[in-house]
């Protein structure tokens, strides 16, 4: 019993990372158009620049307890990233799917060096942040209750994006954009603030996912790869551009995944990916999917 | 009136064909100028250009972007390393006629079910079906060796006449492979000019540009993107096959999708809106990353940039551009 207690917190845990990224994915899809390539890139950029000031703060001095704060820190600075590139993506908005697909992965080859560059290629570990939370009992097996804080960091986001979505003025021009740039433009919206602040919020998301989960697993290159056909295999599943899909994705593709590795490990992975394909022809817009 | 007709579709045939002819006798002559070294990537860089000329007729053609061609490169790689490991072939030949077929199998296979959708769920749809076939190298690990891959050492060629054992095997194997890689690769430029050149070809293209009157006209659809679709797997699978004996080596790598995203891009190197353009950027791209990885450690941030830059300012690839240039400068040239 405890076991299977523990199976689902795992998948829990597995869903809140996974939803960040893909959230992140489908709102910058859903308002722009593009399908950002880039996007497993900015995750991997989050867990390496929380991981880095976490060690950083350690070695100052700072508290185990502190270093928490650097987690929204880490979130930030891919967000700032965002701000700075999505001005340079605009040029590409008009262009030809295969020329967006192309840019956006230009983009993830330069950031994947970027950085090996900035924080070279050796993996970082940002344990400080595990270890200040004690050891849980669920039965008779232990659990660590850093966990549980990342299960309720993506719950707390779904919910905040959701109100941002649904019940700011904030989220009504932003969807306003999305259904329609140049109406939503003509009426008065500055739609290139709007561009703005969905890729940062987009990109703030998916770092948020990189800092919350380096604690767990340390930051290597190629993460952001990996986590992107992973996101891409939820918002295939949810619906490009949904919300609601990112979450029921987030959650079908964890709880698959950890079944998977516990019943069919060698094809978890090839599992996943079929679950994506089937519900493309079944549905190609997804489950909560529109356009 | 009727001689003027027949001299406009004649001359440009001819001049064609007599350009292409003396490109594969440069090539011909290039090996003991260029040494052994140059020699070796320029053979990749043919090969790269089959997979390229296969990619195309997908993407400048029919006009669908797959983001999976990773999948039949590698099926092609790992069928021959199968064929090799557990039948105990070793000849080329063999390899390469059973793995065409493996290869336009699973092109088939793919296809049917890619070709349902276009734009971006297709390219996600090639991306999801080329990560299952990844997933699997990597996980059933003892049958394709996981990570570790499978090794290929090197065939007999032309059905057993040249082996390749004892001293100097390798220089050997390098000269003979790279006539071998370019004769298949003429024949391979012959077949795909015959076929986009085809009434096949032709309704491609129909189809790409106006998908809707091309349905009125009669033509199916969804068949003719299959074909393309299947062709287009095949060639790219042949270039597989192609690669794994000079590489010596197969790994899950050439599943893995970014190098799918590597088949795009050279493509658009080149410039995938003309029949020379893959083939230029096949080989442009080779050198191109070969030269970056060998000058610095940031060879991906380099591609990067170059990709971003070409689709800003050279959309239409290397030939595009070359052949724009020649249209401004002399109007009355072809």
């Amino acid at each position: 019993m405890s076991i299977l207690i523990i199976q689902i917190l795992n998948s829990l845990f597995y869903a809140s990372v996974l939803f960040l990224i893909a959230a992140g994915l489908s709102l910058i899809f859903g308002v722009m158009r593009i399908v950002n390539m880039a996007h497993g890139t900015f995750f991997a950029v989050g867990a390496f620049a929380t991981a880095w000031l976490v060690a950083r703060a350690v070695a100052l001095g700072l508290p185990a307890g502190w270093t928490f704060l650097l987690i929204p820190v880490g979130a930030g600075a891919v967000a700032l990233l965002g701000i700075v590139i999505e001005p340079l993506l605009r040029p590409f908005y008009r262009r030809a799917e295969e020329y967006q697909l192309l840019v956006t992965f230009g983009l993830l080859l330069i950031l994947e060096d970027v950085i090996r560059v900035v924080w070279g290629g050796l993996p970082l570990s940002a344990d400080p942040l595990m270890d200040a939370l004690p050891i849980i009992r669920i039965g008779g097996l232990i659990y660590p209750a850093y966990n549980l804080v990342v299960i309720a960091v993506g719950a707390v986001a779904a919910l905040l994006l959701w109100a941002g979505i649904y019940r700011t003025k904030f989220g009504v021009m932003l969807r306003a954009t999305s259904q329609d740039r140049r109406m939503a433009s003509a009426l008065g919206l500055n739609v290139g603030l709007v561009y703005v602040s969905a890729f940062a919020i987009g990109c703030f998301m998916a770092g948020l996912g990189g800092a919350i989960v380096v604690p767990t697993q340390a930051a290597v290159l190629g993460m952001g790869i990996d986590a992107l056909i992973l996101a891409f295999v939820v918002v295939v599943i949810g619906g490009l551009g949904s919300l609601q899909g990112a979450l029921v994705g987030a959650l079908i593709v964890s709880f698959v995944r950890t079944a998977g590795i516990q019943f069919f490990p060698e094809i978890e992975l090839a599992v996943l990916y079929l679950i994506a394909v089937v519900v493309l022809l079944v549905k190609p817009t997804g489950l909560f999917g529109s356009a | 009136m009727k001689a003027d007709v027949s001299r406009i579709s004649y001359r440009p045939k001819l001049a064609l064909a007599a350009a292409s002819a003396l490109v594969l006798i440069v090539l011909a002559l290039l090996p003991p100028f260029i040494g052994l070294y140059q020699t070796q990537l320029l053979t990749y860089g043919l090969i790269a250009a089959i997979a390229a000329l296969g990619f195309n007729i997908l993407l400048g053609y029919t006009g669908l972007l797959s983001f999976g061609h990773s999948a039949f490169f590698g099926i092609g790689a790992y069928s021959i390393a199968f064929l090799l490991r557990d039948a105990g072939i070793h000849s080329m030949e063999l390899y390469i006629l059973i793995g065409l077929p493996i290869a336009a199998l699973a092109s088939a296979l793919f296809g049917y079910i890619c070709v349902r959708h276009t734009r971006i769920f297709f390219g996600i749809l090639t991306l999801a079906l080329s990560q299952v076939l990844y997933s699997l190298a990597l996980k059933l690990f003892w049958i394709t060796g996981g990570t570790d891959g499978l090794r290929v050492p090197r065939p007999t060629l032309l059905a057993g006449t040249i082996s390749f054992t004892g001293a100097g095997a390798f220089q050997r194997f390098i000269d003979a492979y790279y006539y071998y890689v370019l004769g298949v690769f003429a024949i391979c430029v012959v077949v795909m000019w015959v076929i986009v050149h085809s009434p096949f070809g032709k309704a491609l293209q129909a189809i790409r540009d106006n998908e809707i009157r091309a349905a009125f006209l009669g033509l199916r659809i969804h068949r003719f993107r299959w074909m393309s679709f299947l062709i287009s797997g095949t060639f790219t699978g042949l270039a597989g096959i192609l690669w794994a004996p000079l590489n010596g080596l197969t790994t899950p790598d050439v599943l893995y999708w970014p190098f799918s995203g590597e088949i795009v891009f050279t493509t658009l190197l080149g410039g995938f809106r003309n029949f020379t353009g893959p083939i230029v950027g096949g080989i442009v791209f080779t050198y191109l990353k070969t030269y970056a990885v060998a000058t610095t450690e940031y060879w991906q941030l380099l591609l990067g940039v170059v990709l971003v830059l070409l689709v800003m300012l050279l959309p239409t690839g290397i030939v595009g551009a070359i052949s724009a240039a020649a249209k401004k400068l002399g109007p009355n040239s072809p």
